[in-house]
């Protein structure tokens, strides 16, 4: 395994434009690596290594030429299947996107391209979004590189496990419900889900629209927020889009000084229904804070005990919405088209073929939720819901700059294990979805191993609507404190993966 | 509430999804189990409580109305399940009584 595989992105960078190695070296040593241990991991669903070395050479020559290249030009990354981009295929895990060629490239796509980033290819996913193991996709499950029995978390476990399998040091995710943050927990990675509006979702392949949120995933902190300042930023393709600077989230990850910070441990979010190594590396965490000079302080937010029911009729209905477009007319899958057949026909029997399971689960929630007779009765509820959710983040941002709980409830499960039992797939994002339902901006960060099983814990850091920049200095102060406690990063302690010889 | 197959049936036509039988039989359960788990939503909130639909507030975001170029209409096509004469070719959409 080459030595160039376990830098930062950061230092990967600062190599390639002092010109120590070229991106051409580490680009070719990614996809070495994905070629020998991706048969195993399977977190990509394509990769074009050629595209990818041409990319490499660009900058290499743009650094020769003397000309000046951006803080992660030549830096390979893997870009989540949801996101499209021109040249390759867009599945969003899905058979009814199979070799889809989308025609124009994501706003996220086109930001990291210009910053001279190294697309190695696009990263597995829960069928459209919709999970939180990657076992929904329909080109098979990502493994978790700790442990390949188990699942790498949800949806965006492609982009989790590439980053703690070493595939790539960057990948982009995207958080609906804690796509992002929940895979970071359960893989030791750093993954953030920013502000609503924050990042552009033009060329997001919608799940819920008034949720999704495209953000970085990264070994470090500050690779996290490196990645975060290329992508972030207003954008008049999305009319969501936040028209205001991007938090100093560089600087932040940089400082990490926590002194005299005010932290929230929300109460609803522990207790019963917690593994005991998920609370005792929470609890060891906030003390470490506390060490640190933070004040911290408990919060109740009474709702957030309603926000997975509320979550669960609003992305249901968002998402029968927004995937009534898979028509199979102007994209995508068609079948039964034999001449005889209405184009109604051939409609039913393609969404029939191209959708798996739990997507037919939630459209028909969202059918349901959204009919009539019940749209007051539930979805009109759970909007009142996200009301008092907002509620209680705005009276505990009052007394708190930050607010704290773990990621999710318990440590990777076995492969398999939650596939029939929708509803204790869901509960893996308890404490993540209250800030999609409440739009403010989320993180999760390594907080170590549990004891009783040795596997990943992460703790999550909830911060007020644009100041995404107090999450990276929580997460670089608990970064600093833990390494030093570990003697290496947490990922120093992952099982090798065997290697296949290309 | 206990949703029946006949329920899923209906909903799945809604949704144009066609469900075969093993599949309503399989799904009926798991969407009566996941309904009755959201349902306790309704307590939670009083009349008085206005809905949310959005995280931020939005304001409608408007732009001159010029003439751009458009994606190349190749390009678009390139992803059709079906094209014709630089269309989309669709199946019939009426029914042979009309």
């Amino acid at each position: 395994m080459s030595e160039l595989l376990h830098r930062t992105a950061a230092e990967l960078a600062a190599g390639i434009a002092a010109g120590e190695h070229s991106s051409e070296e580490v680009t070719r040593a990614h996809l070495d690596r994905i070629e020998a241990v991706d048969e195993v991991v399977h977190a990509f669903l394509h990769v074009d290594g050629e595209r990818a070395l041409e990319a490499a050479r660009a900058v290499d020559a743009k650094v020769a030429a003397g000309e000046p290249v951006g803080p992660l030009a030549g830096v390979p990354l893997g870009l989540k299947d949801v996101l499209t981009m021109r040249g390759a295929p867009t599945t969003c895990g899905s058979r009814m996107l199979r070799d889809w060629h989308p025609p124009y490239d994501a706003t996220v796509t086109r930001r990291l391209l210009e910053a001279g980033l190294v697309v190695l290819g696009k990263t597995n996913m829960d069928e459209f979004a919709m999970g939180s193991s990657t076992e929904n996709s329909a080109y098979g499950p990502t493994r978790n590189p700790w442990d390949t029995s188990r699942i790498p978390g949800g949806s965006g476990g492609g982009s989790a496990a590439a980053l703690a399998a070493f595939e790539a040091p960057l990948t982009i995710g995207t958080d609906t419900g804690g796509s992002i943050r929940q895979p970071a927990a359960v893989t030791g990675t750093v993954g953030v889900k920013p502000t609503y509006g924050g990042t552009s979702r033009y060329g997001l392949v919608a799940l819920a629209s008034s949720l999704d949120q495209p953000g970085p995933c990264a070994r470090t902190v500050l690779d996290a927020a490196l990645l975060h300042q290329v992508i972030a930023g207003h954008d008049p393709l999305d009319s969501t889009s936040i028209d205001a600077p991007v938090p100093d989230v560089v600087t932040a990850a940089r400082s990490g000084d926590v002194a005299g910070m005010r932290i929230g441990v929300v109460r609803e979010l522990g207790g019963e229904g917690y593994a005991p190594g998920v609370e005792q590396r929470f609890t060891e965490a906030v003390e470490l804070l506390s060490g640190l000079g933070a004040e911290v302080v408990e919060v109740s937010c009474p709702s957030f005990d309603a926000a997975l029911g509320a979550y669960y009729l609003i992305m249901p209905s968002e998402a029968s919405s927004n995937l009534a477009r898979f028509d199979a007319m102007r994209f995508g899958l068609r079948v039964g088209d034999d001449g005889t057949r209405s184009a109604e026909e051939v409609m039913n029997l393609t969404r029939e073929a191209g959708f798996g399971a739990e997507v037919k689960r939630r459209i028909i929630i969202g059918t349901y939720a959204l009919s009539s007779g019940y749209y007051d009765a539930y979805y009109g509820s759970a909007q009142k819901v996200r009301t008092l959710i907002k509620r209680d983040f705005d009276a505990a941002f009052e007394r708190c700059d930050v607010l704290v709980s773990p990621t999710t409830p318990s440590t990777p499960w076995p492969l398999g294990e939650r596939v029939d039992d929708p509803l204790a797939m869901y509960k893996a994002d308890l404490c993540t979805l209250p800030s999609n339902l409440a739009g403010n901006a989320a993180a999760s960060f390594p907080a170590g191993l549990a004891p009783e099983d040795g596997l990943p814990v992460g703790v999550q850091v909830m911060a007020p609507p644009m100041a995404d920049d107090r999450l990276y200095r929580v997460g670089a102060a608990l970064e600093r404190a833990l390494t030093e406690q570990w003697g290496g990063p947490l990922l120093n302690r992952i099982p090798q993966l065997q290697e296949v010889s290309a | 509430m206990a949703l029946t197959t006949d329920d899923v049936a209906r909903l799945a036509k809604l949704a144009r999804i066609e469900l075969s039988e093993a599949e309503l039989e399989h799904l009926a359960p798991q969407l009566d189990v996941i309904l009755e788990s959201v349902a306790s939503v309704q307590q939670v909130a009083g009349p008085d409580i206005e809905p949310t639909s959005h995280a931020l507030p939005l304001t409608n975001v408007f732009r001159e109305d010029e003439v751009r170029p458009s994606l190349p209409r190749e390009d678009v096509l390139a992803g059709a399940p079906a094209a014709e004469e630089e269309r989309f070719r669709v199946p019939r959409i009426l029914g042979e009584e009309a």
